[in-house]
């Protein structure tokens, strides 16, 4: 069986400047914090990151932000991030703004295969300017394409050594769905657990999706 | 009662027992504590969970558990937990009877303007955009001028709209309209408001059907 249980070092390593990277968390729940840290600890920069947010001022992605090290910031909620709107005001980070449902549908089209799909969602507002449009049974639709990454950092409660997962509550979030979208997965849990011990009918992200957990805390 | 309990307490009166209900931020998270006996509704949170309960005593917040203004909340029995993507198909795919939100303006048709706030850089949309396209119904609650005394009803918004779509039923402090084909039609007024005041205090055209 190959091991997928690898300390948070390791795991980051495989992140190289100029990657984009799918972060989880609804504002800072759910949100794999510590790999977060360890991304800060180890330099990568000039990244693209996509998350529902960029953390909080001096939390989570913010740090990565105000060392400039993101490059561009895919996502639906920047407002509870003051930082975001002064480095996009000065130039120093390019915004891309999605309605949420938008967000999380095209995550989910780029790990499900689908090259795009049409919503209804900002169609006649200004984040629908430019884009194709369509008309499905008298109402305007929208084109939006899907999106990937180069890696997912996601956090989870519960890990099998395999990398099945389960989630905790509201932590669950983008975590289950940027799982499956990206080339490369990591991630964050409370407790590792070996193979049978977890339920199969309650497994949320089945192992194919996971290639490293790391242990919070531990040293794995 | 204060304003912004009178106007959640009004659009409590719109919902029906059994009904899957989205509640935005400020006035429309307080018409859980207005149902009517015997209205149990199930709140949706879009951040993953319907069966959202009220607020925990501070002894009893968990971390892992939170409403999409990111407050503490609990799970009621029944609830389920799930991920974005299941919970904007929710929204989008119609299977969530009402959204009730607040806005910034609404036009003469009905349209909706609440996600950028004038003189701000816009970065922020949530799920506003999805709710108002995708939910069976969608009420606005909010006060009928700012702060400093504009008219929130307009015949057209100055701030970007958030959807094509208009709404169903505006409540505020002095009104309620329901929007029809040809537009906003003024239905009731609220205890204490005049029909003049309502006139003097909106910016857009509306008929005229009291009751």
């Amino acid at each position: 069986m190959k091991e997928k249980v690898v300390s948070k070092p390791e795991a980051i390593a495989h992140i190289r400047d100029g990657m984009s990277i799918m972060v989880g968390g609804f504002g800072l729940v759910g949100a794999p914090l510590e790999l977060i840290d360890e991304l800060f600890r180890q330099g990568q920069r000039d990244l693209t990151v996509i998350s529902n947010n960029v953390g909080e001022p001096g939390k989570g992605l913010s740090r990565l932000l105000e060392a400039g090290r993101i490059r561009k910031a895919i996502g639906s909620y920047f407002t509870s991030n003051p930082v975001v709107g002064e480095h996009a005001l000065a130039g120093k980070l390019e915004v891309e703004l999605m309605p949420q449902g938008t967000f999380t549908e095209a995550i989910r089209a780029g790990g499900a295969g689908i090259g795009g799909f049409y919503t209804r969602a900002s169609a006649g507002t200004q984040l629908g300017v430019g884009k194709e449009t369509k008309v499905i049974g008298g109402q305007t639709y929208v084109l939006e394409y899907a999106l990937t990454a180069d890696v997912a950092l996601i956090r989870a409660h519960k890990a099998d050594r395999l990398g099945n997962l389960v989630y905790r509550k509201t932590a669950r979030n983008f975590n289950p769905v940027m799982a499956t979208a990206a080339k490369l997965v990591i991630a964050e849990v409370d407790e590792i657990v070996e193979v049978g011990e977890m339920d199969p009918e309650v497994i949320v992200t089945p192992h194919l999706y996971v290639d490293f957990i790391v242990q919070r805390g531990g040293v794995a | 009662m204060d304003i912004k309990h009178r106007i959640a307490a009004r659009a409590a009166q719109e919902l029906r027992d059994g009904d899957v209900v989205n509640l935005g931020i400020g006035i429309p998270t307080l018409v859980a504590d207005h149902l009517p006996p015997g209205v149990d509704v199930y709140l949706h949170t879009e951040n993953g969970l319907l069966g959202v309960g009220p607020a925990p005593e501070e002894w009893a917040v968990d971390p892992d558990l939170v409403n999409a203004s990111k407050r503490p909340v609990t799970q009621t029995p029944g609830c389920s937990y799930f991920a974005s993507d299941q919970s904007f198909a929710m929204i989008r795919g119609g299977h969530v009877d009402v959204a009730i939100l607040g806005a910034l303006q609404v036009d003469a048709q009905g349209r909706v303007a609440n996600w950028s706030v004038p003189g701000e850089t816009v970065l922020g949309v949530g799920g506003a955009m999805d709710l108002l396209v995708g939910a069976r119904r969608v009420i606005v609650t909010m006060s009928h001028i700012t702060r400093d005394g504009q008219p929130k009803i307009v015949q057209n918004c100055s701030l970007p709209l958030t959807a094509d779509r208009p709404v169903d039923l505006v409540i505020t402090d002095l009104a309620v309209f329901r929007v029809m084909e040809t537009g906003l039609v003024l239905t009731e007024l609220m205890p204490g408001a005049t029909l003049e005041q309502v006139r003097r205090r909106t910016a857009a055209q509306f008929e005229v059907q009291l009751a």
